[in-house]
């Protein structure tokens, strides 16, 4: 057992400031267990979010010396002996105590995302998708909604444009519905005009901090700013859309309504 | 005085509590029978539990072994759950849960697929047939999205890091109809008074009463208290389910779960001496349906269709049996477990390709890499097979009003639950206890109105927590209960350690009354954990007073001074209410007895099952 030196954002919304902690660390131990220890021998009130402790739920996610992690899977021995191991809250979401962030805009942003919209099931009653067809979509669908790839994204965490685009976490929702073999929507022109796929400069941080390794920029978001191209921009399509009067959607439906902004 | 207009009131038709699997299917099914449905969860949406399974859910759709069908999925659960099970929950899950898994793709979720192009299925213990819809060991996690971005556009309304502190009725404390549900915002520490006709309870078991468990911080046995509370019945608490295979290191993962999967794909448990030592536990009941020898076992894994299922598929309470005693004999792990073993039997591509997050889990917490060497595993207490009793087809409590469904209910597991049948329980009865709360709710005449004396009373008692000056800590009281069940009520147990358990609750419950929470209320979990305290303690005393009545070993319940299950005691099942003293009343009360056609097939060899010369043919 060791002592070792935990710097800890407290606070809320109205200011706060890192308190110092010496605590006793066994081996094993990730971060998460140092602040549970925190928590029952010296500040019972601290404020902090887990459920699973083995990186399945996405709940604990703060920034450890300055990076964005799961604190369940941040084991202590990555850092150096006499090393003081500063934590505070998710930068990019508003604090309301300690290590908890308001992250709500993430579930307003989901429900935004037209559902899934299932195909007609075949003659034999089931549907049939192969194992080949829906790998890369069953890579999206690991994502466990830790929105630490939402904290490091700079358009949000930097330019604060959360009015303009949805975050990586949403891309790679919104490409695990448009790659998915059996949903028969189209959301291609909300992707571009109310998502923000375009937004995107491709800088792979979110693909960094990805605790589950989804290939995020590359496999998800790039793909799709593939489609919005060739569905806007691509010149074969434009004279199949004159000649044989081939129409896909470009309209959004806020657009169709009339009622977009 | 506290005024209870000024309470923030929202109204809804029901409330369910939780959102796991359970909570989230009933909130759908509420929501299509045009319900005004609120769900409250204590923590974000997608967080809860049912994220942690793993292998799969349970259901005979005979995509892989079309051998399979209903009645075959009935018999594995009867007799996984040692013939306590409520019949007709066995029944109803076992027709039921393939449409529901099917349903489930009709909502986005992605299923491993077979070579046709189907939902594929997997090997589990105790499933004669390969049956487990799966998305490699992930399953919770596509089971909980699936239902969370299907439910979002509903019309539901979610409130999350939402805690209820306690049911309300319309005649006061634990009597008359359900009337409404008195929570509190974590957030804030503000108080929620949830008025409404009905309430499903879908919050889970009780596992964090011990210390080496696979359960989160949130499984606290909330709706088993506010249930007892509200006077509703529990029933066969004495069996919690230990998995066999928990991680023993390092330290402070020692409980968090290794999934069946790894046994399902082939994995095989060895002793310190390389021995695969399972054969040496098969129990007279499974001995004809099980491998006799490893070349047999080895066989099977091949995909021979007749040769019969390795020993480490057994049930869980049989595993979780047989690695106890191996430990004890002295031949564990280093750590106090066995070794489990799948890198020399499967290629390290499969083992990532089936087995992604145990890989992960292995590679990052304990730094060992499973398709490489085996991994240390021991017995954690993982599951309630007990809770609040209900009727199979409606989901209702004793209490009007009251529902329950998932691991919160009791009935459809018996002694033992089967790998894999939790998922499909979840999405079977959740549906059902949904559909239950929209028939009463349809029948009730005039809304009931909760009683102003019992919301300010429970108000008064949650704050008087942050008032008084000095108290117990909350975090260690819960480490001292947490031991004292670990060491009174674990997995082997004798008359006089529960009588030992029960004077141990007793004590923590008079420590509790002195609880203190240093700090304010906004997210404040200190206090949340203190306020927590009282459904732990009365789920803790529930659970050891029912372990010591049940005098029998029976699939999860294991009594040295009782050893063998006893013909006469599969005839109780052991009820638990508040007493009209308030103190804790406890039942042995005699079984309905099954409906003639499942005690047949549920009895039948498989061999009279299959070519329906009993149970007839399947339909």
């Amino acid at each position: 057992m060791a002592k070792r030196n935990f710097r800890v954002w407290r606070g809320n919304i109205e200011g706060g400031e890192f308190v110092e902690f010496q605590v006793d660390v066994d081996p094993g131990m990730v971060v998460l267990d140092v602040l549970h220890r925190i928590q029952t021998h010296q500040a019972n009130d601290l404020a902090l979010r887990w459920n699973c402790k083995a990186g399945k739920c996405g709940s604990c996610s703060m920034e450890i010396n300055g990076k964005p992690r799961l604190s369940c899977m941040t084991r202590m021995n990555i850092f150096t002996e006499d090393e003081t191991i500063t934590v505070q809250p998710l930068k990019t979401f508003p604090v309301i105590k300690d290590l908890v962030c308001d992250v709500s805009w993430n579930y307003k942003q989901n429900k935004r995302i037209p559902k899934f919209k299932p195909k007609p099931k075949g003659a034999d009653g089931t549907h049939r998708m192969y194992q080949e067809d829906v790998d890369r979509v069953q890579e999206f669908r690991k994502c466990i909604e830790c929105f630490l790839c939402q904290d490091v994204c700079h358009v949000i965490r930097d330019r604060d444009a959360k009015q303009e685009f949805v975050g990586p976490r949403f891309m790679i929702r919104l490409a695990s519905l448009e790659m998915h073999p059996l949903d028969d929507d189209d959301r291609i022109p909300e992707i571009r005009k109310e998502f923000g796929s375009g937004m995107c400069n491709i800088t792979r941080c979110c693909t960094e901090v990805c605790p589950e390794h989804i290939n995020i920029t590359d496999n998800g978001i790039i793909p799709l700013k593939e489609r919005v191209v060739d569905r806007y921009f691509d010149p074969i399509a434009a004279i199949g859309r004159k000649l044989f009067g081939i129409r896909r959607r470009t309209k959004t439906r806020a657009e169709e309504k009339g009622e977009a902004k | 005085m506290l005024d209870v207009s000024e309470i923030q009131t929202i109204d809804h038709d029901v409330m369910v509590i939780g959102a796991g699997g359970a909570g989230l299917r009933a909130a759908i099914e509420c929501s299509a029978q045009n319900l005004s449905t609120g769900v409250i969860s204590k923590s974000l949406l997608g967080k809860a539990h049912t994220v942690m399974a793993e292998g799969g859910m349970a259901a005979a759709m005979g995509n892989v072994d079309s051998r399979d069908n209903w009645k075959v999925h009935f018999r594995d659960t009867m007799r996984g759950g040692k013939f306590l099970n409520v019949w007709r929950m066995a029944e109803l899950h076992a027709q039921q849960a393939p449409e529901r898994v099917r349903e489930l793709e009709e909502w986005g979720a992605v299923f491993d697929r077979t070579k046709e192009g189907l939902i594929s299925q997997r090997n589990f213990g105790g499933h004669r047939y390969p049956r487990l819809a799966h998305v490699g060991d992930r399953t919770g996690l596509e089971l909980i999205r699936s239902l969370q971005d299907h439910g979002i556009h509903q019309g539901i309304s979610f409130h999350m890091e939402c805690t209820a502190l306690e049911l309300l009725l319309d005649g006061g404390p634990g009597s008359g109809k359900i009337a409404g549900v008195l929570a509190y915002w974590r957030e804030t520490g503000r108080f929620v008074l949830f008025r409404c006709k009905a309430v499903i309870m879908a919050t889970g078991g009780g596992g964090k009463a011990w210390s080496i468990t696979s359960n989160s911080w949130e499984y606290t046995g909330d709706g088993i208290a506010l249930a007892y509370d509200a006077g509703a019945e529990l029933m066969d608490l004495e069996f919690t389910q230990f998995h066999p295979t928990g991680m023993v290191w390092p330290p402070s993962v020692r409980g968090t779960l290794v999934t069946e999967g790894v046994r399902g794909d082939g994995g095989i448990l060895l002793n310190s001496e390389g021995k695969r030592f399972m054969f040496n536990y098969i129990s007279e009941r499974f001995a004809p349906e099980t491998a006799s020898s490893e070349e047999e076992a080895n066989r099977w894994l091949d995909g021979d269709k007749t040769a019969r299922r390795p020993p480490e598929l057994l049930t869980r309470d049989e595993v979780a049996r047989a690695i106890t005693a191996e430990v004890k004999a002295g031949r564990g792990s280093p750590h106090g477990g066995v070794f489990l073993d799948i890198a020399s039997r499967r290629p390290a591509d499969f083992i990532k390709r089936k087995l992604p997050s145990m890989y992960h889990q292995f590679k990052e917490l304990a730094e060992v890499d499973i398709t490489k060497e085996p991994m240390e595993v021991g017995p954690t207490l993982h599951y309630f097979m007990g809770g609040i009793r209900v009727d199979a087809d409606t989901q209702q409590t004793t209490v009007s009003g009251l529902f329950a469904c998932g691991e919160c209910a009791a009935g459809l597991h018996g002694a033992n639950r089967l790998g894999g049948n939790s998922l499909s329980d979840l999405i079977v009865f959740g549906k059902l206890a949904g559909a239950g709360a929209a028939a009463y709710i349809g029948g009730l005449g005039a809304t009931p109105k909760p009683v102003d004396d019992q919301v300010t009373g429970a108000i008064r008692r949650a704050t008087e927590i942050l008032k008084r000056e000095t108290g117990t800590n909350p975090y260690i009281l819960h480490e001292k209960l947490e031991q004292s069940m670990s060491k009174f009520v674990g997995i082997v147990r004798i008359k006089a350690e529960l009588e030992q358990g029960i004077e141990a609750v007793q004590a923590l419950q008079e420590e509790a009354k002195t609880i203190k929470a240093p700090g304010a209320s906004q997210y404040n979990p200190g206090w949340h954990e203190a306020l927590s305290m009282r459904s732990l303690l009365i789920t803790a005393e529930a659970v050891t007073r029912a372990a010591l009545m049940r005098e029998e070993s029976r699939g999860a319940h294991t009594r040295l001074d009782h050893p063998g299950e006893s013909p006469e005691w599969v005839k109780y099942n052991v009820i638990i209410k508040r007493g009209a003293d308030g103190a804790m009343a406890i039942e042995k009360r005699e079984r309905p007895p099954g409906p003639e056609h499942l005690v047949a097939m549920a009895n039948a060899k498989i061999e009279d099952l299959e070519s329906g010369k009993v149970g007839g043919e399947v339909v």
